[in-house]
């Protein structure tokens, strides 16, 4: 990120005249116990100070250049373009420290609770990755760390349990429901109604009550504007696509942010097909569509039943194993700018394999998903994919799938 | 009966003007728990033994604002086949016997359309509506749905709560308001929060309906606690929730606690 470009300082604020938007069209919004308001309003001026300070401004972005590596690569796949017959680029946040975009959102999240004097750090975490970013950042700048976790999402992501232990965070299992990202989004969001004074939940996508969805992405959006960047200095010309997983959909709007504006760009959301969309064991709630609704503090899509259940989801992929999404991709979604797609537990799978085979980079299963959709288009011209996270974390998993 | 309707709002109003308690005993009963059919005999032993005004609980698949306790209960009355039809049929069952007011999530109040909910509440002769997820800044059509139907839709402050919020909160307040008397989830606890009398004197100069307080009470000495520091209504859950889930007779276990909150709210008790 070049020095002068404040994270999230953009212009548009949804015409709402608020400094960040709650909402977008019909969706986001606060659906939080009364108990969480004041924290919302004080993290919501906090962030809209931090974003002008100079200060809070450059300690991030040496952070984000000296401690995670950015910018990461573009990188042109070119054994899988020569595969589909047209250039594919990847955007290298397998790259950025801790293995996944999730650091960009940490980072700056837990710079904003040091200024606003909490010392206390929760988080979520369905694939480990934003636990393990998280873990990260409270090591670096000594703050206590609390992760909550599903067993489920532990026992198939366990690599990501050791490295958060190891950093010195509290795991903490999560076991009702499907012991997956929804329930310990849920268990994170009880801790912070009990320890809401001391403590800052740093959310792990574009998801939760406002502000939540405009500060991550604001945070993430770092990783378009350097790859539109990158791509108009190597092809002299923007992508014709821009493809990315999306669970909550912070890598996808962070990818897709910078190129919002470019309206010949299309932008390209790939969810978690599950089984089958028609066995309804999926995490694809964009691509299903349906009546809106309310999780985790804000109106978005949401896989629920006539009477307002939530529904459990399915996903081979930890991180995209969540029944609800970003507002913001609910918007672009019914606005037609972007569009959204599902691809099975199986299709991943062997894109996974595929990929790693052709291009020597083992992408993360979340991840996968966006290359089997592009590896599954026949036409295109030139596509840039968000490769958000590395497969070290699945090997176990996949390889045991594989076997199966 | 008059012939007049009363509606939801002055039926919860007469209920707080006429208790001969210190404080107005406000049970909370999770529909469907153990069963359907339990939960009315809960309601119904809570009203024998007391209870002023009912809170009824609909079971939710992701109840942020609840502990442990009252998660898992739900968790089992909706494996145990609770639905809206069913829940609403326990206060339709209640209703004639005592003011029902349901807490429910904001996002089963939106589902069917919040026209389509409100009126299958209002048919349940329930008479208000508690949303523990619908702060103030989502709740205008809701409170405006609710007014022209006469149905209380009861706000939530919290110790968090402070200023210009809460006093918007409180004046825009009806049936009651309900004051959160820690920084919590549901739940039991040793003691009522450091700051809760701060909390209630607070709460009753923001607004002019009666103030419950709520969320970690369960014993006699706490519910006598809570009214000394001026409290208009008491609101007992999880303490009631883990009663219906020991033994083999909940109503009457239930029965049995509520009748001991109750003493705790005699006006012979103390002064
Ligand atoms: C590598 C990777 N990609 C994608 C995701 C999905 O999250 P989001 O949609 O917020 O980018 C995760 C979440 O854990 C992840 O680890």
């Amino acid at each position: 990120m070049s020095a002068d470009e404040a994270p999230g300082a953009r212009p548009d604020r949804g015409g709402s005249g608020l400094p960040i938007e709650h909402r977008f069209g019909p969706y986001g919004g606060q659906f939080v116990p009364e108990t969480l308001m004041p924290a919302l309003a004080e993290l919501e001026r906090a962030w809209v100070l931090a974003r002008e300070d100079e200060g809070y401004r450059s300690e991030l972005n040496g952070l984000l250049r000296d401690f995670a590596g950015r910018p990461t690569p573009l990188y042109l796949a070119r054994r899988l373009s020569e595969r589909v017959g047209r250039r594919v680029y990847f955007k290298r946040e397998d790259l950025n420290h801790t293995g996944s975009h999730k650091l960009n959102n940490a980072l700056g999240q837990a710079l904003l609770a040091r200024r606003m004097g909490k010392r206390r750090i929760i988080a979520e975490t369905g694939a480990g990755q934003h636990g393990v970013a998280t873990a990260t950042v409270c090591a670096l700048l000594g703050m206590e760390c609390v992760v909550y976790m599903g067993v489920e999402d532990m026992r198939r992501q366990l690599p990501n349990v050791q490295r958060m232990e190891l950093l010195g965070a509290t795991v903490a299992p999560v076991d009702a429901g499907a012991s997956t990202l929804k329930e310990a989004t849920s268990a994170a969001i009880r801790d912070w109604v009990t320890s809401v004074e001391s403590t800052h939940y740093v959310i792990g996508s574009v998801v939760g009550p406002a502000p939540y969805p405009a500060l991550v992405r604001d945070l993430q959006r770092v990783i378009g504007d350097e790859a539109r960047r990158q791509m108009l200095e190597r092809e002299g010309r923007l992508p014709a696509r821009v493809v990315a997983c999306v669970g909550g959909g912070s890598n996808a709007i962070g990818t897709f942010t910078a190129f919002i504006d470019d309206a010949a760009v299309e932008l390209v959301g790939v969810e978690a097909g599950g089984e089958g969309i028609d066995t309804g064991h999926h995490g694809a709630p964009l691509t299903v569509g349906g009546r809106p609704g309310i999780l985790h503090g804000s109106r978005s899509a949401v896989m629920q039943d006539e009477e307002g259940q939530i529904v459990q989801a399915h996903s081979i992929s930890a991180g995209l194993d969540y029944p609800g999404a970003g507002p913001q991709h609910a918007h672009l979604r019914d606005s037609g700018r972007a569009r959204y797609v599902a691809v099975t537990d199986d299709e991943a799978l062997a894109a996974f394999g595929e990929v790693a085979r052709l291009e020597g980079i083992i992408p993360a299963l979340e991840t996968a998903h966006a290359l089997a959709w592009v590896l599954a288009q026949p036409d295109g011209e030139l596509d840039l994919v968000c490769l958000s996270g590395r497969g070290d974390k699945d090997l176990a998993e996949a390889l045991g799938r594989e076997r199966a | 009966m008059s012939p007049v309707r009363t509606t939801g709002i002055e039926r919860i109003a007469e209920s707080f003007a006429a208790t001969s308690k210190r404080a107005a005993l406000m049970p909370y009963v999770m529909g469907g728990f153990p069963s359907l059919q339990e939960s009315v005999r809960i309601g119904e032993a809570c009203v024998g033994a007391g209870a002023d005004i009912l809170e009824l609980g609909m079971p939710y698949s992701d109840p942020l604002a609840d502990g442990p306790v009252i998660h898992a209960a739900g968790t089992r009355a909706l494996a145990a086949g609770a639905n809206v039809a069913g829940v609403l049929g326990v206060a339709r069952a209640l209703a004639p016997s005592v003011p029902v007011v349901l807490m429910c999530y904001a996002n089963m109040v939106f589902a069917p359309g919040l026209e389509a909910f409100l009126e299958r509440l209002e048919q349940s002769g329930a008479c208000g509506l508690i949303v523990p997820d619908l702060p103030q800044g989502e709740a205008g059509e809701v409170l405006e749905e609710c007014d022209r139907r006469g149905l209380a839709l009861v706000p939530l402050v919290a110790p968090t709560t402070t200023g210009e919020r809460l006093a918007s909160i409180g004046g825009r307040a009806r049936g009651f308001l309900y004051t959160v008397s820690v920084v919590g989830t549901t739940g039991e606890r040793r003691a009522l929060g450091e700051r809760f009398a701060e909390v209630v004197a607070a709460a009753k100069s923001s607004t002019d309906v009666p103030v419950a307080l709520g969320f970690g009470i369960g014993t006699p000495q706490q519910a006598a606690e809570a009214a000394d520091a001026g409290a208009d209504g008491v609101i007992v859950g999880t303490r009631l929730v883990r009663a219906a889930d020991e033994g083999d007779d909940p109503a009457s276990a239930v029965g049995a606690v509520v009748g001991e909150l109750a003493a705790g709210l005699a006006p012979t008790d103390r002064r």
